[in-house]
């Protein structure tokens, strides 16, 4: 059983979880993964680690309330335990003295993206981040991300908070004036991925997606995240989840991610009813 | 009084009932059958189902108590050598190991040697049921701790002997729950999981620590573990990598590796969906691709949840299938459609990129390749499609790549898999492997004799005679 040390909502829907997880706490790196299920009865499902703490022996989550289990997951309070933590899995991100970067992280992608400037900012790297949020509610870890950043630029979608658009809009101006940009990572929706590996493309600048394929195992047993790289199949879990935004087939990626949506609109208005009960 | 020249027939579902389903297939034999089935053992001089057998279960031995009415004494004697016996007289080969050999297949059929190794180990789980466990010896404890990673048949052998022999024993297992591909792979309908588990809780009685959720190589590396005290580290981690054919289309929607297929139903339960929360495809047309134990269990699954046609490809024909002739058979009885010398070259899908028909090619048999087994070769011309809404691959699996990734100094061979000497020793000191991490997919049995073998030379090792 892992225990739910710290719970904090951060925006509507989103919310932040403090984990009990010694063994994943010391050997987690940016850019890894857990798995996580709630109960018995529950789902295995794929949660970045956002943050770490080696000493106490804890990690941190973010999430978005989307289905079932996220709801779920929700439904647990301080104090109280999860079934399963498994991780941390994936490769770490690939960390480097690499000069000027840019980071993107999309709405609940945020969170994932922080450690990856940390540590980017620790080996000496200039930070350009570039966040996008739904609205001015949906705005998490701004001064975190400030923090680590050089320079934090933030893109709503309704214009209530910083400017108007999305993380493109920025990215486009970022990338016009400044022609030294070394390497981007992106993470966040797969549309929002494609979009930004789409503009850094013709200018050839590297770009690192994390991506966000659904998943059974996360350990490379079972083929369920697998996705088309550079014309051959990979498997998130195992040889990613970071790959080169330039070769990944976003358009495939985006199918597997509603094969279940039938079932999991089943699912989601079980727990609906049951929670009305 | 003159022996019956053939088995006990052990009663079974009808076909009609059982594929609808997942309950056990086979029912197991009454006291009265398993009397009358052991009476036709001969106690022949040569014995050689032992030798047929991969550990070597005194099975005339047991056979005897078993017609003596001696069933305390049977059950001990088959665990003097197979630990899980009530796994392996249900999914065990003996068709190809102890059986083929047994003299009594000379004139007739062979002893039914798998039913009463099942018999008399239900018998003794009923036992355990009750609570009359009795458990083995333990040897003076040796102050040395043993990592044992993997809780498949191997790494559960190796474990149950290490703290036999007085060590500290804990086990490192990914997944939430012991057992490996028993628990994850093999469906209920073939071994039922309150069968595993209570074999497992033996484990526990045992006092090996079982930690899960703990993927070696990730959560932490062999040399982290030796750094944190234990004194040797046995590696069971199974060949769980599933294989692809790399055609175009396989990774449309709707297209499984039998793994994950086989995971969401047995150890997510998703046949119980939405009750559990992980949801299966309950296709109506199903492609199954493969000839192996693994095609079968996934045919048979895929028919459960509703499937109106299930057709398992293969590109060979009847003879040439891996998969044991026992399920072949129940899989034919049940409505199962074999498409043999059959080979898919592609899947193609709708707009939403799920996967409509499958596209194959006939073959032919050819010349015989190093296997054995003679060569397919494609019929030139001879595409045609048929119609699915489902597929699931099961061509073979590799060992899982992750420990050997990770561990400096660590041997592997062509696929992967880790190499290791007659003793299971690695190329790293102090680390020993073995079942299908070694040997590429095998059986249970084997599995665990290579647990049970690497236990030994892990004492050997632990005393310096060993180097
Ligand atoms: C490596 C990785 C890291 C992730 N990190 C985070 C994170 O830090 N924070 C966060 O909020 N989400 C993250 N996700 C996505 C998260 O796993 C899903 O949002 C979650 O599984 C949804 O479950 P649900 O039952 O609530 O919703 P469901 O009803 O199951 O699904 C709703 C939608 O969520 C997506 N989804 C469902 N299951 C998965 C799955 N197993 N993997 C990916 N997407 C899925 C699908 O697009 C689906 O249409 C990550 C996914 C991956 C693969
Ligand atoms: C569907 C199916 C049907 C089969 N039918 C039969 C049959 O009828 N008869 C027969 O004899 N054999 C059958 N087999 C084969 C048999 O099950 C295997 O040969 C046997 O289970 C191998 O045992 P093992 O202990 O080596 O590995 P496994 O049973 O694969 O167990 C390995 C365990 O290690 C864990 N693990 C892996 N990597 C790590 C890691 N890095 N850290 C921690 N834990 C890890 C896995 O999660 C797993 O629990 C079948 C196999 C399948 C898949
Ligand atoms: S999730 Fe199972 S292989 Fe990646």
């Amino acid at each position: 059983m892992f225990k739910i040390l710290k719970k904090e909502e951060l925006g509507p829907g989103m919310i932040l979880m403090e984990i009990e997880a010694p063994y994943v706490a010391k050997s987690v790196e940016p850019g890894q993964f857990v798995i996580v299920r709630v109960d018995e009865k529950g789902e295995r499902i794929p949660l970045t680690i956002a943050d770490f703490d080696r000493e106490f022996g804890k990690i941190t989550i973010v999430f978005q309330e989307i289905g079932k289990t996220t709801h779920l997951l929700n439904s647990k309070k301080e104090g109280e335990s999860i079934v399963d933590v498994v991780g941390p899995l994936g490769n770490k991100t690939e960390i480097e003295s690499f000069g000027k970067v840019v980071c993107i992280g999309g709405g609940i992608g945020v969170a994932p993206i922080f450690p990856i400037v940390r540590k980017l900012k620790s080996k000496g790297n200039e930070v350009i981040s570039i966040v996008g949020y739904r609205s001015k509610s949906y705005v998490f870890w701004e001064e975190k991300m400030k923090r680590e950043s050089s320079n934090l630029l933030i893109a709503t979608n309704d214009g209530t908070y910083g400017e108007k658009g999305f993380v493109t809009d920025i990215l486009k101006k970022v990338l016009s004036s400044n022609s030294d940009i070394r390497r981007v990572f992106t993470i966040g929706p797969v549309v929002m991925m494609k979009a930004v590996s789409d503009l850094t493309r013709d200018r050839k600048i590297k770009t690192i997606a994390s991506l966000n394929s659904l998943m059974v195992c996360g350990m490379g047993m079972c083929g369920a995240c697998r996705v088309m790289v550079g014309g051959e199949t990979k498997f998130t879990c195992a040889d990613g989840p970071d790959f080169d935004a330039h070769v990944v087939d976003f358009d495939s990626l985006a199918k597997r991610l509603a094969v279940y949506k039938e079932e999991e609109k089943v699912s989601f208005d079980n727990w609906k009813e049951s929670e009305k009960v | 009084m003159s022996i019956n020249k053939i088995q006990t027939r052990m009663k079974e579902q009808l076909p009609e009932e059982r594929r609808k389903n997942f309950s056990e297939v086979p029912l197991g034999y009454t006291k009265e059958e398993a009397l009358i089935e052991a009476s036709r053992c001969l106690q022949c001089l040569t014995r050689p189902c032992i030798n047929g057998c991969p550990v070597q279960i005194n099975i005339p031995g047991f056979i005897k108590a078993i017609k003596e009415e001696n069933f305390e004494i049977a059950i001990e004697i088959i665990h003097e050598s197979d630990l899980l016996p009530a796994v392996t007289g249900r999914v065990c080969p003996q068709e190809e190991q102890c059986q083929v050999v047994c003299i009594m297949g000379k004139a007739g059929e062979p002893v039914g040697i798998g039913r009463l190794e099942r018999f008399i180990a239900d018998w003794d789980l009923e036992r355990r049921k009750k609570g009359e466990v009795r458990l083995p010896k333990k040897a003076e404890p040796r102050g040395k701790k043993i990592a044992v990673i993997g809780s498949g048949p191997a790494g559960l052998s190796c474990a149950v002997d290490l703290i036999k022999m007085g060590y500290e024993v804990t086990m490192f297992e990914a997944f939430h729950t012991s057992g490996g591909v028993l628990t994850y792979g093999i469906p209920e309908f073939r071994l039922p999981k309150a069968i595993v588990n209570e074999e497992i809780a033996f484990l526990d009685k045992l006092g090996v620590k079982r930690i899960f959720d703990y993927l070696v190589g990730r959560t932490s590396t062999i040399e982290e573990l030796f750094k944190s005290g234990f004194s040797a580290i046995f590696i069971g981690s199974g060949a769980g990598l599933p294989q692809f054919m790399h055609i175009p289309g396989e990774n449309l929607g709707g297209i499984y590796s039998a793994n994950e297929f086989l995971t969401r139903v047995n150890l997510m339960k998703a046949y119980k969906f939405p009750d559990y929360d992980t949801p299966i495809k309950h296709g109506k047309r199903v492609a199954v691709i493969g000839g192996g134990n693994v095609a079968m269990d996934s045919a048979r699954t895929a028919l459960r949840l509703g499937a109106e046609h299930v057709y398992l490809i293969y590109r060979r024909s009847r003879e040439e299938m891996p998969a044991r002739l026992e399920e072949v058979i129940h899989a034919e009885e049940e409505g199962i459609e074999f498409l043999l010398l059959t080979n898919p070259v592609r899947y193609i899908g709708n707009e939403n990129g799920l996967v409509q028909q499958v596209e194959c090619l006939k073959m032919k048999l050819g010349e015989g390749d190093v296997s054995g087994r003679r060569r397919p070769i494609p019929i030139e011309g001879s595409e045609f499609k048929i119609d699915i809404d489902q597929a699931i691959v099961a061509v073979g699996t590799n060992p899982n790549p992750i420990i050997a990734l990770t561990t400096k100094g660590l041997k592997t061979g062509r696929h992967g898999e880790i190499w290791a000497d007659e003793n299971g020793q690695t190329s790293v000191p102090g680390v020993f492997a073995g079942g299908d991490i070694v040997t590429g997919a095998a059986t249970v049995i084997t599995a665990m004799g290579a647990g049970r073998n690497a236990a030994k030379s892990i004492e050997r090792y632990i005393k310096g005679e060993l180097t």
